[in-house]
């Protein structure tokens, strides 16, 4: 039987893509440079009959987050139908502008019309109004309602303007009668304008504007509720015009109060705005005393205000935002957008620096490298942090873009003419090549992702082969491009060998690149002992991003072999040390059976789980997870060490930290609200004992399932036992116990990583990578506490907080393969098979048995309250033997898969 | 009588396929074409098959009356170039209304002669020239057409149409949306002007490839956005895919739509000869799974559907349940 569908009746909108406002939908930014009565460059543009750059402005807008495209042609000096109709044509032709709804402004209605003549979308109407009278009123609905048109409706009617709040909402009412009952409008449709005037004028009947819009809309809300309502903020603070920091406060604070009062959308330049929570508190409270109109006898609120204006402006540039580097020259123009990250004006900067300098590629040896320099240097210095530095080459990415088909063109030019001269083209030869690679059976790149763009800002041509790459295609290409350092990147034990693999291969193909290793898994150690013996012409171990740029640089210039001297006696010393040293004592694997973990099983009763078999979770509510996140290890992957919070007030990169912070969860709300992610999991339960060595045994539908454990073997002290997961299971002899098992993944994030690729924005291509690992990482914690809770169903009472979860303090453990309790991967395998992993939720498992979306985990679930997380360490050759035989697979391959910790 | 709304309450309604498919069969030559009445016209007129609705009426009406007989229950008038913008093409733009009317009266006709209950559709096509895409690679911002040309050229078409005597209006295969708002905008304008009761909208658009999107850009939810305001009788998706492609797109159209749902695929996807071949089994196979799966309240076919493939089709959904339509809420809860 099908289920019947329900259709909300929401406001939707459509550009080429639909926009659907829903109640939880947050405040819709409405783009509102592409109007010639707000911004004068773009009334300069259309006057000049400069369309093409015109459009850059609605684009830019898009790319800021714009998620409507006001259009605006009044000016007396401009045709304004025929300004309205070439630039919407023109719009429609450009996909990434055309994508979102528009709202076509004007006081001239057959501008309206025009514009809605030229527009396949659904569009809003910038506006009607009672004010000629209801009659022309109806007929100028019919006609947007003819074009299937949203209205927005101004509170404007016969008498003029409404400024309080009750002519606000009686004229708005009276209008939406009239559109519902004699044009027949659907309610949804219906956006009331009611008009933002400015206040703290010095004039006291102007004091109460601001509260008058927010009761209006409460009340516009109230009485009816599916309409939506809009306004023009930033005449709000017209009275504080050239003082940016205090209008945009009072900008803020005045949409705070609107949004919750159910202002649902508004002309905003969402650049000049601050965050409510960063106001400083002393402008904040004079702020909302002049909005709320508190404490504004007399205009005291007002006069404190304009007083504290004053010192701001006396301060100077230090806190007014400051435009007036514009000013400047291109080259610091260009300049500051880099080191400030700043993509707004990068096109027009790097177009007309293109066409001050001989050739485009000097604009880039140029002034684009200057400033990366400048990058490079603050960054080295510790002044600048990883999340800058990913937006500043966010900036360069788009300026090479645009330099990018002219170079071509030169190139193509230059080999022409040396074919016609019959001479050799040698100033063919560019950047240094740096060729990345994740190693194959691997599908971990953030970090590889962020070394390219460290690189890349630091001038050198990136060749990025991605993930899951052979060792012949690396060594192929790098043979083929001429590349002068190759760098390997790798998450997954595993991925050790296949590194060992590919510097054997180097030595065989004779090459003479330097070979940099790095990522989660790599360490200088396993660096020293196993790759760098394998290859002869230099191997490096990088620690982090920051590194790899003083590393390469070096390696390219005349200090190379000093350096690579250096690391290679490094190495050979850390090889010493480790064949000293190294040798742990380790007692018998059967000793160590023996000395295993004892519990008290008399006096424990198993809790059978209240979900039999196999449950499947599709699509797991975004926002709970969300709850779940453990920010410590976003802020490590941005090479912010710390503590969550303590990162944030950390006197070094704490401001960055919380940029970063808000800028991670600005698309988080996105993630959640537009559902880019699908959280998916599966979970499952069998009856479970163990023999009282390191074989657990299940009993699931398809029969008996043999788990094996590996068990720690370092000799310790007396009385201390050796522990194996095993050890958490109830022997057979002594009763019937559970275990269970989990995979969980986030699918969609390829996406939006593979979409701010193609337009050169890795900053937030890596913040979604990152997101989407910390998303699966909290999902596991999520669905654990519902598992011991419910699903299994052990630990009902458990009550702790996300940081006690973080901490670990829930009872029961979910160890996952390939991590330290039980490193062999290949039992992951046989958990795949319990839960049918990638029928049920998609999750793929590569040769290395890396699980493939990249953001997935899985693991077993143990509720025993003794149990526990621990290292396995290393291991010896009988257990190996055991284990292999045990497994049924061969001596060699088992060696393969736990060289890691075979002594 | 039932009304149309009575009958898509109670069981999946089928509609017509090919109407060129089957002309082509008739092997017409540039004479029959011209009938006596063009004999002299200056250009030729051979593949301008709406003409035949004047010079050989008997073949279009034998055409609707197959349809009918196969199970048909609704029937498209061979309407879908009668505008003067398309006519432009053999210079017949003065024929247009007359087209119209003389179009609808063959689908009456065969409605007679079959004796049973029947809609007509009045259809109403794509256009030649299109208002969201510029003809000129190097000037995007030019259009071939205007919108207020486009408008006047479907009034005149909705008016003979009418004339005519169609039950239903439908505009179809539609590839850019700003085409259909204008067909829209005709006819409520149409309507409004004479104070006629307005008749039911059937809206179809077209999705072009895998991409999901029409050949104007947009989403297929972007697309009903965009049309909803005609308040139609149904909205569904036809030609350019076979079933097969079409089936996740009927899916999700099935989901968001407040209407009822239509659709009419081509025999498959054409082969190396540009010829559909997909056989009426196999056409009606795919049909029969959305019909099971609730996606449909009319089915029939497209480009190379024949006779055949309805009577195949209208078999297959014959006993199956049709989609019941979404609770459209008028509040927030």
């Amino acid at each position: 039987m099908q289920d019947s569908v329900v259709i909300k009746p929401y406001l939707r909108l459509a550009g080429l893509e639909p926009l659907v406002v829903r109640p939880e939908t947050n405040f819709i930014n409405v783009g509102e440079r592409a109007n010639v009565t707000g911004s004068k460059m773009f009334a300069r543009l259309i006057r000049e009959n400069k369309y093409e750059e015109a459009l850059s402005v609605a684009r830019q807008q898009v790319e800021n987050g714009a998620q409507v495209l006001d259009v605006n042609m009044d000016d007396a000096l401009l045709d304004g139908v025929l300004a309205m109709t070439t630039f919407l044509n023109l719009v429609q032709s450009e996909p990434d502008i055309a994508k979102i709804p528009i709202m076509i402004d004007s006081s001239k209605f057959e501008i309206i019309e025009a514009g809605l003549k030229c527009v396949q979308g659904k569009c809003i109407v910038n506006s009607i109004s009672l004010k000629e009278g209801e009659e022309k009123f109806i007929e100028q609905a019919i006609i947007c309602q003819s074009y299937g048109a949203s209205v927005i409706v101004m509170a404007f009617d016969e008498k003029g303007q409404a400024d309080t709040k009750e002519r606000k909402v009686e004229i708005c009412h009276r209008a939406y009668k009239i559109l519902t009952e004699q044009v027949g409008y659907d309610p949804q449709d219906i956006i009331f304008d009611p008009n933002i005037f400015a206040v703290a004028t010095g004039m006291e009947e102007h004091n109460n504007y601001g509260v008058d819009f927010i009761e209006a809309t409460r009340e516009i809300k109230r009485i009816m509720p599916l309409t939506k309502v809009s306004g023009g903020v930033s005449n709000l603070s017209f009275a504080f015009r050239g003082n940016d920091h205090v209008r945009e406060a009072m900008n803020s604070v005045f949409l705070y109060y609107a949004i919750k009062a159910g202002m649902d959308m508004g002309i905003v330049n969402a650049g000049q705005l601050v965050v409510y929570d960063e106001i400083e508190p002393q402008l904040k409270k004079l702020s909302e005393d002049v909005i709320l109109n508190r404490n504004n006898d007399n205009n005291e609120a007002t006069e404190k205000l304009i007083a504290f204006a004053e010192t701001v402006k006396a301060k100077g540039k230090v806190t007014v935002k400051d435009e007036s580097w514009r000013q400047a020259g291109v080259e610091e123009r260009l300049k500051h957008s880099l080191v400030n990250g700043i993509t707004d004006y990068i096109d027009a900067d790097t177009e007309e620096a293109r066409q001050k300098y001989p050739k485009p590629l000097d604009v880039i040896e140029g002034p684009l490298m200057d400033g990366m320099n400048v990058v490079g240097d603050l960054f080295g210095a510790g002044k600048m942090f990883l999340p800058q530095v990913v937006k500043s080459a966010r900036v360069m990415k788009k300026s090479v873009a645009v330099l990018t088909p002219f170079i071509e063109q030169e190139k193509e030019e230059l080999k022409q003419a040396h074919l016609a001269a019959g001479t050799e083209n040698i100033e063919a030869a560019g950047a240094p090549k740096i060729l990345l690679a994740t190693v194959k059976g691997d599908v971990h790149d953030i970090g590889k992702n962020i070394v390219g763009v460290v690189l890349g800002c630091n001038g050198y041509d990136i060749i990025d082969l991605g993930v899951m790459v052979p060792a012949d295609k690396i060594l192929d290409t790098a043979e083929k491009e001429n590349v002068d350092v190759i760098g390997l990147s790798g998450l997954i034990t595993p991925s050790l060998d296949e590194m060992v693999h590919v510097a054997h291969e180097m030595k065989r193909r004779n090459m003479k690149q330097p070979l940099l290793i790095g990522g989660a898994t790599t360490s200088r150690m396993h660096t020293a002992v196993k790759i760098a013996p394998q290859y002869d012409n230099g191997v490096m171990h990088i620690l982090d991003a920051s590194r790899s740029v003083t590393a390469v640089s070096t390696l390219l210039s005349k200090e190379k072999e000093g350096l690579l001297k250096k690391t290679s006696d490094e190495y050979e010393q850390l090889r010493v040390q480790f064949s000293t040293k190294g040798k742990k004592t380790l007692i018998p694997y059967q000793e160590a059976v023996i000395t295993k973990e004892y519990f008290d099983w008399k006096n424990y009763t198993p809790v059978k789980p209240a979900v039999k078999g196999v449950k499947v979770l599709k699509e797991y509510d975004l926002a709970t997870i969300a709850t779940y996140i453990d920010w410590g290890p976003f802020f490590i992957a941005w090479e912010m060490p710390g503590y969550f919070p303590q990162v944030l007030e950390d006197k070094t990169f704490g401001t960055e930290a919380k940029r970063l912070l808000s800028d991670a969860q600005k698309i988080l709300e996105k993630i959640i609200e537009e559902k880019w992610f699908s959280a998916d999991g599966v979970i499952g339960f069998w009856p479970a004992t163990s023999n009282n060595a390191d074989t657990v045994t299940l009993t699931t539908e398809k029969g008996e399932v043999k788990l094996e454990s590996l068990r720690q073997q370092l000799k310790k002290a007396v009385g201390q036992p050796s522990y194996s997961l095993s050890d958490f299971i109830c022997p057979k002899e002594l009763g019937e116990d559970f275990m269970g098992s989990f995979a969980v993944t986030i699918h969609g994030a390829k996406k939006y990583i593979d979409q701010y690729a193609a337009e050169n924005d890795e900053y937030n291509k890596i913040l979604v990578q990152i997101l989407a690992d910390r998303f699966v990482e909290a999902f596991a914690e999520c669905l654990h506490e519902k598992v011991r809770k419910e699903y299994w169903g052990y630990a009902n009472n458990e009550n702790l907080t996300n940081e006690q979860l973080i901490r670990e303090e829930y009872k029961g453990i979910r160890p996952a393969p390939g991590y330290p309790a039980c490193p062999d991967h290949t039992e992951k395998i046989k958990l795949f098979d319990l839960l049918n992993v990638t029928e049920n939720i998609g999750i793929t498992l590569t040769e290395s048995l890396a699980m493939n979306p990249p953001a997935s985990v899985c693991g077993w679930y143990i509720a025993h309250p003794q149990s526990h997380y621990f290292g396995l360490g290393k291991i010896d050759r009988d257990q190996l033997k055991d284990y292999a035989e045990r497994k049924e697979m061969s001596l060699k391959e088992m060696e393969r898969w736990l060289r890691p910790v075979l002594e | 009588m039932k009304t149309i709304q009575d009958c898509l309450n109670e069981r999946i309604l089928i509609i017509d396929g090919a109407m060129g498919t089957m002309i082509q069969r008739h092997k017409l030559t540039e004479l029959d074409y011209r009938g006596e009445r063009f004999k002299d016209w200056h250009l030729d007129v051979k593949g301008n098959n709406d003409l035949l609705n004047i010079t050989q009426p008997v073949i279009i009406t034998g055409i609707h009356k197959q349809y009918l007989d196969a199970g048909a229950d609704i029937i498209e008038t061979n309407t879908f170039s009668s505008t003067s913008i398309a006519m432009a093409d053999y210079e017949m733009q003065s024929l247009a209304y007359e087209l119209n009317v003389a179009a609808a009266q063959c689908a009456r006709e065969a409605v007679a002669q079959a004796g049973k209950q029947a809609w007509i559709a009045g259809a109403i096509g794509p256009l030649n020239k299109t208002l969201s895409l510029s003809p000129d690679v190097n000037n995007p911002g030019y259009r071939a057409v205007t919108f207020d040309e486009v408008v006047e050229a479907y009034y005149e078409q909705v008016k003979g149409l009418v004339d005519g005597g169609v039950d239903i209006l439908l505009i179809e295969t539609i590839f850019d949306t700003l085409n259909a708002k204008a067909a829209i905008y005709a006819i409520k304008k149409y309507f409004r002007d004479t104070k006629k009761e307005s008749l039911p909208i059937m809206i179809s658009g077209t999705i072009t490839d895998a991409s999901g999107r029409t050949l104007s850009g947009q989403t297929l939810e972007a697309f009903y956005t965009s049309i909803m305001h005609a308040k139609p009788l149904s909205v569904g998706l036809n030609c350019a895919l076979g079933a097969k492609e079409m089936r996740p797109h009927i899916e999700e159209l099935s989901q968001i739509a407040s209407c009822y749902v239509s659709a009419y695929p081509n025999a498959g996807l054409p082969n190396a000869m540009g010829e559909y071949d997909e056989n009426p089994e196999d056409t009606a196979h795919y049909l029969e799974d959305w019909a099971k799966e609730g996606f449909v309240n009319i089915v029939g076919g497209c480009c190379g559907t024949t006779p055949d493939h309805i009577k195949h089709i209208a078999e297959e959904v014959k006993n199956i349940k049709t989609r019941q339509l979404p609770v459209v809420e008028k509040e927030l809860v």
